[in-house]
């Protein structure tokens, strides 16, 4: 709880920006994946997506404390910390259709986007290596950035990412191991996929370990920002557990899971509920048409745009 | 004169020196041990800093060096033996050959992945195996075998310096203790030999002052060994003569010398070590029955069992020279 405290000493002195902005960021990847599902059900989209809805303060925390010379690798659930780490979301709406503006052209959709120092795949744990060996890349070449990579529950019943953590640790590497635990592996629920601990799993090759369980993105920024100092100025690995929720289904739909009992933890644990009550009714409203004319804008264009051809 | 061992090592300490942005990975690599087959001998000693050991993890190193060579660097992996590379199919399949082309030509993945393959060292059903054919004709990845022929540092060389994406390169174990061969020496001395592309070259090797060929033998790596012994004695003994096509590339693969050869021939043999069952002579026999009518092909290959441990029954089951010989005067006759 210390670093909580901390939080507020530093945010507290300018907090009305500061928290609508974090709102702002969260509230534009959610409305963004909110408008992606509506069109998948609508038929105007082709092919899958996998929403980032309820895990946005984990992406508005960590995006917070990284720089342009990081190196971001995600996952199949990629939206969210593709627009937290700046990037446009016409860009990537028009990815999501296939279109020759998307962000690979057409040729990733939702799982495979690359922009800047940001790449994601879609294949779970063969991304953790890949990352690994970005870091070390940016520690050959001097470069003082290091490497984040957002994994999930799930992914930790992949082999290579221990081969990887075991790696790291050896060759002490600047990379950060983000789990984003949103206690299902698509309809897996933890408990029947994961046995033991999540932090022991990475003090286990002495691994600097932070684990917290909350949707507050204020509470999650200090360990977010503790996490990847300790990697930036100690060129060595560590990783950040964030237990967290996902609202929606793994993909479009066809969610098994008890619908009163998202609901509830819908209710208590929405991230931006929690950071709205920070906000005034006008900062809300504010946020709210800013953001809307933002994705309204990003969907309309990227259907005007021509799609490729080889 | 050198042999194929030597020449991959004084590649690979050429590029080294040349290029800081190679690094080698790969398990036991390190001196005074050198790699289980010392291609890596006494690397580490002069570039401590870029010869990286790693722990047994196949999978994570492919990886990480698929990381590095994103980001601007030149890494070389040694697999230690070619059946090892099941663990890697992930990363070379998934990830380094579909980067470029998924991320719309935004990024470059120079990796190199040496391993070496085949068998007949009585390493049993799981250190013997010929597995190249599961990687060939994967998108965006480059498959390349040295052989005796032509110099295996200049084709390495090429491999890790002049190439944007991932290569596997196979290196066949029997092949290491092979002298780099010298036109016009030893047993070439009655060989012509025609040079098809330079980067990764296809040879078409004739035997010299005899009349037109009447088979054409399709051979890769060490198999190339025994394509010539073959071709030799068919000549010597049995008046047969042939031509044999030899490939440094094997995928993607330009397949004209090939065709040209059959034209004249009429007869096709195809040579490989790994299993006959959709392999690589399959493709080969596919393009060739596309272009070229009237022919007839047969495939010396591995039969479609694992490789015993047991000499006798490791050299049933793999080709060689007699049986090539063989199967071409069935071919021909």
């Amino acid at each position: 709880m210390r670093h909580v405290a901390i939080a507020y000493l530093c945010y507290n002195s300018n907090s009305m920006t500061h928290n609508y902005d974090l709102y702002h960021q969260m509230l534009l990847i959610r409305r963004f994946e909110e408008r992606a599902l509506a069109e998948f059900s609508a038929g105007k989209l082709f092919g899958t997506t996998h929403a980032y809805i309820g895990q946005e303060a984990d992406a508005a925390a960590i995006f917070e404390m990284l720089n342009s010379r990081d190196i971001v690798w995600s996952n199949h659930r990629c939206h969210g910390h593709f627009l937290a780490y700046g990037g446009d979301p016409y860009r990537l709406a028009a990815e999501l259709m296939g279109k020759a503006t998307g962000l690979v052209g057409g040729r990733g959709g939702s799982q495979h986007i690359h922009w800047r120092n940001f790449y994601s795949n879609g294949i779970q744990g063969g991304i953790v290596p890949v990352a690994t060996g970005m870091a070390l890349a940016q520690k050959v070449q001097k470069t003082g950035g290091i490497a984040v990579v957002f994994c999930g529950d799930g992914t930790l019943g992949e082999g290579v990412l221990y081969e990887s953590l075991n790696i790291s640790a050896l060759w002490q590497l600047p990379v950060l191991y983000v789990v984003e635990d949103n206690r299902y592996a698509q309809t897996t629920p933890v408990e029947k996929g994961l046995s033991g601990s999540f932090r022991a799993r990475f003090e286990a090759f002495g691994i600097k370990t932070f684990e917290l369980e909350s949707s507050d993105v204020l509470t999650i920024t200090p360990y977010a920002e503790e996490a990847v100092q300790f990697v930036r100025d100690n060129s060595r690995p560590a990783a950040l557990i964030l237990h967290t929720y996902r609202f929606s289904a793994h993909s479009k739909g066809d969610d098994p899971r008890d619908r009163d009992t998202i609901a509830k933890i819908r209710a208590e644990f929405d991230p931006l509920t929690i950071q709205a009550a920070r906000l005034t009714t006008i900062e809300i409203d504010q946020a709210e048409s800013e953001v809307s004319m933002v994705v309204d804008a990003a969907f309309t264009r990227a259907h005007a745009d021509p799609f490729p051809v080889l | 004169m050198p042999t194929v061992l030597e020449r991959l090592n004084a590649g690979l300490q050429h590029v080294m020196e040349i290029d800081e942005r190679v690094y080698l990975l790969g398990e036991d690599i390190l001196d005074p041990y050198g790699g289980a087959f010392k291609v890596t001998r006494g690397l580490s000693t002069r570039f401590p800093e870029r010869v990286l050991t790693t722990p047994i993890s196949e999978a994570a190193i492919t990886g990480i060096a698929n990381g590095l060579a994103m980001r601007g660097l030149h890494p070389v992996v040694e697999i230690m033996f070619g059946d090892f590379v099941t663990l890697i199919a992930d990363q070379l399949i998934n990830h380094a050959s579909k980067f470029r082309w998924m991320y719309n030509d935004q990024v470059r993945v120079p990796l190199v992945v040496r391993t070496p393959m085949g068998g007949r060292r009585g390493y049993g059903p799981t250190h013997s195996q010929s597995l190249e054919k599961l990687f060939m004709g994967v998108p965006g990845l480059r498959v390349l075998a040295p052989n005796s022929l032509s110099d295996p540092a200049a084709l390495l060389e090429s491999a890790i310096l002049q190439e944007e994406g991932p290569i596997l390169f196979v290196e066949h174990k029997l092949l290491y203790t092979c002298p780099v061969l010298e036109i016009g020496k030893a047993d070439l001395i009655d060989l012509q030999f025609e040079k098809v592309s330079d980067q990764y070259p296809a040879f078409i090797v004739r035997i010299a002052g005899v009349p037109q060929a009447h088979l054409t033998i399709a051979a890769y790596g060490y198999n190339f060994e025994l394509a010539r012994a073959a071709a030799l004695k068919l000549a010597y003994e049995y008046e047969i003569f042939s031509e044999i096509v030899l490939f440094s590339q094997l995928s993607p693969f330009e397949i004209t010398p090939l065709l040209e050869s059959v034209n004249r021939t009429r007869h096709l043999l195809m040579v490989e070590e790994g299993t006959q069952t959709l392999g690589w002579g399959a493709e080969i026999a596919a393009r060739t029955a596309e272009v070229v009518s009237n022919f007839k092909c047969a495939r010396a290959a591995a039969l479609d069992l694992p490789i015993a441990n047991s000499k006798t029954l490791e050299d049933m089951i793999l080709p060689s020279a007699e049986k090539i010989i063989q199967m071409a005067l069935e071919l021909v006759k």
